[in-house]
């Protein structure tokens, strides 16, 4: 060993092969098989790509850092199951790119929020989250309620993502802004939109139905998170990883 | 066995090693410091009075947090690894910087355009949303080109090295720079929309973009604030001590082992998620082994002070880098504990990783570098020693106090959030809303806000001590490698 190591040092792309191997192992040891192994993501149903309004709102989750302080990955904990809702499968984030889990709870885990509080609720929220949690310490995000969403970027969005393999059809591309309309109008027909995306929040997601703005789309992403599992219908072996 | 420590740097006259862009790495460590401190600070009051979010988006946490983190380990902690590496190298293997002047000038300018790049975009909103690796694709080519110079520069000094044995710091130094590499372009691959816009979606989702982030976000720890601190102290603490390291049989066990094992330990940063259990246990036993290799390097650097623990008491410097290496050692002794996954089931997602962090980020990288940065202004700009020392003792202890405060509250509110997150009143309701532990965040915030003023305000002193070294009388009859007052000149 001494001598292989005098050799090392004495040898300096001997170093750097030597040190490239020896940090090469972990990772693919570890990583590897979370591609090759069929049991990660559990056999469960439901789980399909967000709405063009629900990615939309996703981006701006996102640019706006809201992972920075709110996880969206509920542990199998009594007290975590019965503050959030079911624990979190990696299947509920199949189609997430990337991924969104977080690492601190300064605010509550959002991994179930949809369906939680009303779209009014949201707009109030977002607006000055002090009118409805006075404890809250969150940034107000009124700004998001003026600024209109660029609705003809959607297919843009779509299409990369089916890049990075999630199912976007050319049915949903081609109706991208159609389905982004009909999500914020109230009085919009929603069959075309909940054929391709089940469960969609509809009827107007906080908005006014003559301009769709960002914060729409944030509400829209707030309102899906965590439902599209029925975990009524699942068996608990397919939760088996 | 030829000894591989070296810290004699004779031969060339220092005059010949490239110290122009050390000297600007320098000054950029400084700045960029004062401005990581500066935005910590004022985040940290954001959360404890949330009218500082000023209802301005470019103002917001959310934006402003990854101008901190990425201010304080890539323009603090970079720059600082840069220069320090660039200095160290050149002397270690007596010769100069492979590709001269004009690459490693483009190295200091490329960097620094990266990090503007990168902060700009932060307060505009451009970011991937993946922890330590915020910045779009565009930025992420942009460093990967810098940075595959600087591996060339780096590994082109030690090919030339007039010296027989690369020495210890080399070995981190590379190691840092080249996992780096690694770590960068897998953890960021992604897909542009456009080529004309900022946005991109990750190649990788769910629970496998989850397992390459923290990977990634661990191994970020592990390879820049670690093994290329590792490096740093292996040349500024034998040089400030004037002793050889301690012992290299050790230096060599536990370079092996350290860089062995950290690769390992990210699914520590996912325990009870989605992730798989046999990677979860594999990242908490390969965690619990990185106590060992860390402590390794706790031991060599603190018994370098062996029959110099005097100098403590003269050289401030050196009392900042051997108390580093004191929270180096409590940090990794912390992390692996925390990494337990039953411990981490009530660390996890609270305050008490923000204190962890920063008691290895305050106490351990920005006291290595101060150690550093208190041998090194004198010695580049030719001066008999610093402008004052006790500056640098008020320094030292406003900072130290700084930390105490920081990690203190820190631990105090992460564990009281973790246990009142879990509480059950005597009905078995939960007991607390989770609006009503926020509330009780508020005093651990102030005061970890005042600890965050403390160590700025240190910074500051820092500063001004070092700026007027800087502009000293110029001691021409003094060679270059001379540090301080209290070493004799050769």
């Amino acid at each position: 060993m001494r001598s292989l190591q005098e050799f090392i040092e004495q040898n300096a792309v001997m170093l750097l092969i030597a040190t490239l191997i020896t940090i090469s192992i972990g990772g693919i040891v570890e990583i590897v098989p979370l591609f090759t192994i069929e049991t990660t993501i559990e056999r469960v149903h439901g789980v399909r790509p967000y709405s063009p309004l629900e990615l939309a709102g996703r981006d701006i989750y996102v640019r706006e850092g809201c992972y920075l302080c709110h996880s969206q990955q509920i542990r199998p904990f009594r007290d975590e199951v019965e503050r959030y809702g079911h624990y979190s499968l990696a299947a509920e984030s199949m189609y997430d790119h990337p991924f969104q889990w977080g690492s601190e709870r300064t605010g509550p885990d959002l991994a179930r929020v949809g369906g939680k509080y009303s779209n009014d609720w949201h707009v109030a929220h977002l607006n000055n989250p002090r009118d409805v949690v006075p404890e809250s310490v969150m940034p107000p995000y009124a700004f998001l309620g003026t600024r209109p969403l660029d609705l003809d970027q959607l297919a843009a969005h779509m299409r990369t993502n089916r890049i990075v393999g999630v199912p976007y059809t050319d049915d949903m591309i081609a109706n991208a802004k159609a389905d982004a309309l009909a999500q914020v109008d109230p009085a919009a027909d929603t069959a075309g939109l909940l054929r391709r995306y089940p469960g969609a929040a509809t009827g107007g997601v906080g908005g006014r139905p003559d301009e769709v703005t960002e914060r729409d789309a944030l509400i829209a992403y707030l309102q899906v998170l965590g439902t599209m599992v029925k975990f009524r219908d699942i068996d608990p072996d397919d939760l088996r990883q | 066995m030829a000894v591989a420590v070296t810290t004699k740097d004779t031969a060339l006259p220092a005059e010949r090693y490239n110290e122009d862009v050390v000297r600007a790495f320098v000054i950029a460590t400084v700045f960029w410091g004062l401005a990581a401190f500066a935005v910590g600070v004022f985040i940290a009051f954001q959360l404890t009075f949330p009218v500082l979010n000023l209802g301005l988006e470019w103002t917001s946490f959310g934006r402003l947090r990854p101008l901190h983190t990425s201010a304080a380990i890539f323009a603090f902690g970079g720059n600082a690894l840069l220069g320090t590496s660039f200095y160290v190298v050149q002397r270690t293997c007596r010769a100069t910087l492979w590709g001269g002047r004009p690459l490693a000038w483009f190295i200091f300018w490329g960097y620094q355009f990266f990090i503007v790049m990168a902060a700009v975009g932060y307060l505009e909103g451009v970011t991937k949303s993946r922890e330590y690796a915020e910045p779009e694709w565009f930025n992420d080519i942009w460093l990967t080109i810098v940075w595959v110079a600087y591996l060339g520069v780096f590994l082109g000094t030690v090919l030339k090295r007039r010296e027989p044995h690369i020495y210890v710091a080399n070995w981190f130094y590379l190691a840092f720079i080249v996992t780096i590499a690694v770590l960068h372009i897998v953890n960021n691959l992604t897909v542009p929309v456009s080529v004309f816009g900022a946005k991109s979606y990750s190649l990788f989702s769910g629970v496998q973009d989850a397992l390459i982030q923290w990977w990634y976000g661990h191994n970020a720890v592990g390879f820049f604030l670690t093994a290329g601190f590792l490096g740093m102290m292996y040349y500024f603490i034998p040089k400030q001590a004037d002793r050889p390291i301690y012992s290299y049989r050790l230096s060599v066990v536990h370079f092996w082992a350290l860089i062995f094992l950290y690769i390992w330990a990210g699914p520590h940063h996912l325990h009870y998620t989605a992730l798989p259990d046999w990677a979860q246990t594999l990242g908490m036993v390969f965690s619990v082994m990185l106590w060992m290799p860390s402590w390794g390097g706790m031991i060599n650097g603190l018994m370098t002070l062996s029959g110099a623990w005097d100098k403590l008491r003269t050289d401030p410097g050196l009392r900042f880098s051997v108390t580093a290496v004191a929270f180096y050692g409590m940090s990794t002794f912390e992390g692996p504990m925390m990494s337990i996954k039953q411990v981490n089931g009530l660390s996890h997602y609270t305050n008490w990783t923000i204190g962890h962090v920063h008691s290895g980020a305050l106490g351990w990288v920005a006291f290595i570098t101060f150690g550093a940065l208190y041998y090194l202004v004198p010695a580049l700009w030719h001066r008999r020693g610093l402008y004052s020392t006790r500056l640098a003792s008020y320094h030292y202890w406003i900072a130290t106090l700084g930390i105490l405060f920081y990690i203190v509250s820190m631990w105090v509110a992460g564990i009281m959030q973790g246990l009142m997150w879990r509480a059950y009143d005597q009905y078995g309701f939960l007991q607390y809303s989770f609006a009503e532990v926020v509330a009780r965040m508020h005093p651990f915030y102030l005061m970890r806000a005042l600890g965050g003023v403390l160590f700025l305000l240190g910074a500051v002193i820092m500063a001004y001590n070092l700026w007027r070294t800087a502009r000293g009388e110029l001691s021409a009859d003094l060679p270059a490698r001379v540090g301080l007052a209290t070493q004799p000149a050769e």
